[in-house]
C-alpha cells in the first residue's frame, strides 16, 4: 500500500459513500430475487386467493364475492383424495429415504473416485421426461408385463389374477422412482461432508459402529434428511401425473381434482381454494417436522 | 469391557503400558510402519518424534485401532489388542484436527465416551465440571465447537479424552494448530496435566523442541522406523546416527580415521591431518568413523589464545557472523574443508566489542568429552527382527 497522497479529511464525519454501498449491499444483492418472488409468486398466489373466493363459471366470468363456498366445497367433497394424497406422499416419501439412505451413505464414505459417476446414474434418469419415464413404469407394471410376469408365472409367488396396475402400490411405487433423486441427492451432500475423523472419534469413545451411526452420522445428516424428505414430500403431494398413469379412479389423489377442476371443468375458484388448503397444509406439516427434527438435534 | 487374559499370559507386576512387537503397516507396496518394536513405561510422556510422512500417525492410529497393523503384535498393559476395535480399547485420542463434534455442546463433547460406558448421569455431571476445571474452561459447557477458539477447542478435545481415565492416551500433534506463543503455554499445561493425571502420553510432533521439553522419553523415527529412542538429553548428547544429530538441533560432524591413541582417548585423523581425541568408550573398534560436535560447546579463540592442551582444536577462519541476541552464531570455515558451527553466548565479547568478524583467522576448539560419534549413517539401535510376515 503507498500513502494517499490527496489530503484525507479527519475528524467527525458522516458515514462515506463507500461504507454506505457496503451497509446496502445484502439488500442490493437479495433484489432480484425479491422481484422475482414478488412478480411470479406473491402476486400469482394473490390472484389465486381472490379467485378462491369468487363466485361465477367460464361462460358468465367470475365475480369477486368474498364467498367461501370454494373453501366449503374443498373441504367437504374430497376427503379422500386429501387422504390418497397424504398416505401415498407419506408412504412414498419414507419409501425414498429407505431406499436413498444406504445409496447416499455408500457413494458419500465409499465412493472413492466412483462418486462423480454414480452421482451422474441417480440423476441420469432426468434426461428423459418424466411422463416418458412414468409411462415405461406402466409398461412394466402391466398385467402381462415383465415384473408381473416373473413374480407370478416364473416364481409362483403371485396368484394368477394378479394385478398391480391401477392399485395404489403402483401410484406409490412411481412416485417412489420419480422422486427418488430428490432425496438421494440432499442426503448425499450432507453425509459428505462429515468428517470421518468425526466417527473415528466416537468410537474412540467408547461408541460402536452402530453407536457412531447413531449419535454422529445421523445427526450431522438431519439437514440433508430434512430437505429431502420436504423435496420429495411436497412435490409427491401435488402429483398427479404417477395417479393419471398408474392408477385407477379410486387412486385419485388432491393434484388429479385441482387438475380437473382447473383444465376440465373451468371451476376456478374450487381449484384455487384446493390449492390454498394443500398450501396450508404443507405448511403446517413442514414447520411441524422441522421442530420435531429440531428438537431431536438439540437432545442428540 | 475387554476379556481378562488368561493369568499364565500376564507379565509380573508388568510396567509397561503399550507394547509394540515387530509391528508392520504397508500401504499398497511400501511400508508406512516397518518393523517397530518397542515398550512405553507406565506414567511415561513418551513422544514419536519424526519428519512429515515417517509413520507417526499411522503408528498412533494402529495403537488406538484405527487401524490393524500388516504384521506385529500390539500389547495394551499385558494384553494383546491387535485386533481389537478401537472402542474397546481403554485408549483415548487428542486428534490432531480436534475432531469435536459440532452438533452437540461442550458438555455433551466431554461426557460422550462416560454416557457410552452408562456411567450414571450425576456423576457425569461432576466429572464433566472437574475436567473443565482441569482443562481451565469451566462455565463453557452450553457452547457449541464452532463458539470457541483453536487453544479452547485443543483444552476440550483434551478433556473429552481423559474424562473416560484411559490407561494410555494418544495425542496426534495436538498443538500443530496454535500459534507459536499459545503453543508454549499449552505445552507447559499439557505436562502439568499428564503429571496431576498420571496417565500414559504418547505423543507425536514433528517439533524437536516440543518433544524435548515435554517428553520422557522420545523415538525419533525416519521412514516408518526409529533410528534412537531415549530420553531427550541422551539424543542429544549422543545421538547416535546422522539422522537424529541433524533432526534434533544442529551439529557438526568431521569423518576421519582412527589412527592410535592416548590415554583414555583414541586419536582420529582428518582429512588434512589433523588429529581429534576422542574417549575411547565411544569408538567401538571402528576405524572410520564421524565425530559429532554441537556447536554451543565450541569455543572460539584468537590465534594468539592458550588452549588448554587436553582441547581439540581446528584452525580456520570465520566466513559467516549473524548476531542473534542471546548468541551469535560463526560459520568458520577450517583448515580441513569442513564448515563448522559456532554458538557464542554473548557475554564478555559483546561488552568489549570484541566480536569475530568475517575473514578472522581463529582456532576453534572443544574438550573431548563433549564429542558424540556416530555410529553408522543410519539406523544403528535398530535390533535384527527375522523376517516373518503374515500376509
Ligand atoms: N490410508 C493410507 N493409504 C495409503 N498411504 C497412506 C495412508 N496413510 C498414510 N499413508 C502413507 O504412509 C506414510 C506415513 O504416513 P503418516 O500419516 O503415518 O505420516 P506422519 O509421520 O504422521 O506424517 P505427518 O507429520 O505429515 O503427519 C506416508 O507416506 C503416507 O503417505
Ligand atoms: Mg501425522
Amino acid at each position: 500500500m503507498t500513502a494517499p497522497s490527496l489530503p484525507v479529511r479527519v475528524g467527525p464525519t458522516g458515514p462515506s459513500f463507500r461504507q454506505r454501498v457496503g451497509k446496502a449491499t445484502p439488500y442490493l444483492l437479495l433484489a432480484p430475487g425479491i422481484l422475482w418472488l414478488l412478480i411470479f409468486f406473491i402476486l400469482p398466489t394473490f390472484q389465486m386467493f381472490l379467485t378462491s373466493v369468487s363466485t361465477g363459471s367460464l361462460d358468465n366470468g367470475f365475480k369477486l364475492t368474498w364467498s367461501g363456498a370454494a373453501y366449503v366445497t374443498s373441504l367437504t367433497k374430497f376427503g379422500t383424495q386429501f387422504e390418497n394424497s397424504l398416505i401415498y406422499g407419506g408412504i412414498a416419501t419414507l419409501l425414498t429415504f429407505a431406499i436413498g439412505f444406504p445409496v447416499a451413505y455408500t457413494i458419500a464414505f465409499r465412493g472413492g473416485r466412483w462418486k462423480n459417476f454414480l452421482l451422474f446414474i441417480v440423476i441420469a434418469p432426468f434426461f428423459t421426461s418424466f411422463l416418458i419415464r412414468t409411462i415405461s413404469w406402466k409398461v412394466l407394471l402391466l398385467d402381462n408385463g415383465p415384473v408381473l410376469g416373473f413374480l407370478r408365472d416364473t416364481l409362483h409367488l403371485l396368484p394368477a389374477d394378479a394385478s398391480v396396475i391401477g392399485t395404489p402400490i403402483a401410484v406409490i411405487a412411481g412416485i417412489t422412482y420419480n422422486f427418488l433423486p430428490f432425496m438421494i441427492l440432499p442426503l448425499y451432500v450432507a453425509l459428505e461432508k462429515i468428517d470421518p475423523r468425526l466417527i473415528e472419534a466416537a468410537n474412540d469413545l467408547y461408541a460402536s459402529r452402530w453407536g457412531a451411526f447413531r449419535r454422529v452420522t445421523i445427526p450431522l445428516a438431519l439437514p440433508g434428511i430434512f430437505a429431502g424428505s420436504i423435496l420429495t414430500f411436497i412435490p409427491a403431494l401435488g402429483d398427479y401425473v404417477n395417479a393419471i398413469l398408474l392408477g385407477s379412479p379410486q387412486t385419485q389423489m388432491i393434484g388429479n381434482v385441482i387438475q380437473s377442476r382447473f383444465l376440465l371443468l373451468g371451476d376456478y375458484p374450487v381449484a384455487a381454494a384446493l390449492s390454498f388448503i394443500l398450501m396450508a397444509a404443507i405448511l403446517v406439516a413442514v414447520s411441524i417436522y422441522a421442530r420435531v427434527l429440531g428438537t431431536e438435534q438439540l437432545t442428540g | 469391557m475387554v476379556e481378562p487374559h488368561p493369568q499364565e499370559f500376564v507379565e509380573p507386576v508388568s510396567e509397561i503400558d503399550v507394547r509394540l512387537v515387530d509391528v508392520v503397516k504397508r500401504f499398497g507396496d511400501s511400508n508406512a510402519v516397518d518393523h517397530i518394536s518397542l515398550d512405553v513405561k507406565d506414567g511415561e510422556f513418551f513422544s514419536l518424534l519424526g519428519p512429515s510422512g515417517c509413520g507417526k500417525t499411522t503408528t498412533l492410529r494402529m495403537i488406538g485401532g484405527f487401524e490393524q497393523p500388516t504384521s506385529g503384535l500390539i500389547e495394551l498393559q499385558g494384553q494383546d489388542v491387535t485386533w481389537l476395535p478401537s472402542y474397546k480399547r481403554n485408549v483415548n485420542t487428542v486428534f490432531q484436527s480436534y475432531a469435536l463434534f459440532p452438533h452437540l455442546t461442550i458438555e455433551e463433547n466431554v461426557a460422550f465416551g462416560l454416557r457410552r460406558k452408562k456411567v450414571k448421569d450425576a456423576e457425569v455431571k461432576s466429572r464433566v465440571t472437574d475436567m473443565l476445571k482441569l482443562v481451565e474452561l469451566p462455565g463453557f459447557e452450553r457452547r457449541k465447537p464452532n463458539q470457541i477458539s483453536g487453544g479452547q477447542a485443543q483444552r476440550v478435545a483434551l478433556a473429552r479424552a481423559l474424562i473416560n481415565r484411559p490407561a494410555v492416551l494418544l495425542l496426534d500433534e495436538p498443538l500443530g494448530a496454535l500459534d507459536l506463543k499459545l503453543r508454549k503455554q499449552m505445552q507447559v499445561e499439557l505436562k502439568r496435566i499428564q503429571r496431576e493425571v498420571g496417565i500414559t502420553f504418547i505423543y507425536v510432533t514433528h517439533d524437536q523442541e516440543e518433544a524435548m521439553t515435554m517428553s520422557d522419553r522420545i523415538a525419533v523415527m525416519n521412514r516408518g522406523q526409529y533410528e534412537q529412542l531415549g530420553d531427550p538429553e541422551s539424543l542429544y548428547e549422543r545421538p547416535q546416527t546422522r539422522f537424529v544429530a541433524g533432526f534434533l538441533g544442529v551439529s557438526n560432524l568431521l569423518a576421519g580415521t582412527v589412527d592410535g591413541s592416548a590415554d583414555s582417548f583414541v586419536l582420529v585423523k582428518l582429512a588434512d591431518d589433523t588429529r581429534l581425541r576422542v574417549p575411547a568408550g565411544l569408538v567401538e573398534g571402528k576405524t572410520e568413523i564421524e565425530v559429532g560436535i554441537r556447536p554451543e560447546k565450541i569455543r572460539m579463540n584468537g590465534t594468539d589464545d592458550t588452549i588448554p592442551a587436553a582441547a581439540n582444536q581446528l584452525e580456520g577462519v570465520v566466513s559467516d557472523v549473524s548476531y542473534v541476541g542471546v548468541s551469535t552464531q560463526y560459520i568458520v570455515a577450517s583448515k580441513s574443508g569442513i564448515p563448522m558451527t559456532v554458538y557464542e553466548q554473548n557475554v564478555e565479547r559483546t561488552s568489549q566489542g570484541s566480536l569475530y568478524r568475517r575473514g578472522d583467522a581463529v582456532r576453534v576448539s572443544w574438550l573431548p568429552e563433549h564429542t558424540f560419534v556416530i555410529r553408522d549413517a543410519a539406523a544403528a539401535t535398530r535390533e535384527p527382527v527375522p523376517a516373518k510376515e503374515i500376509h
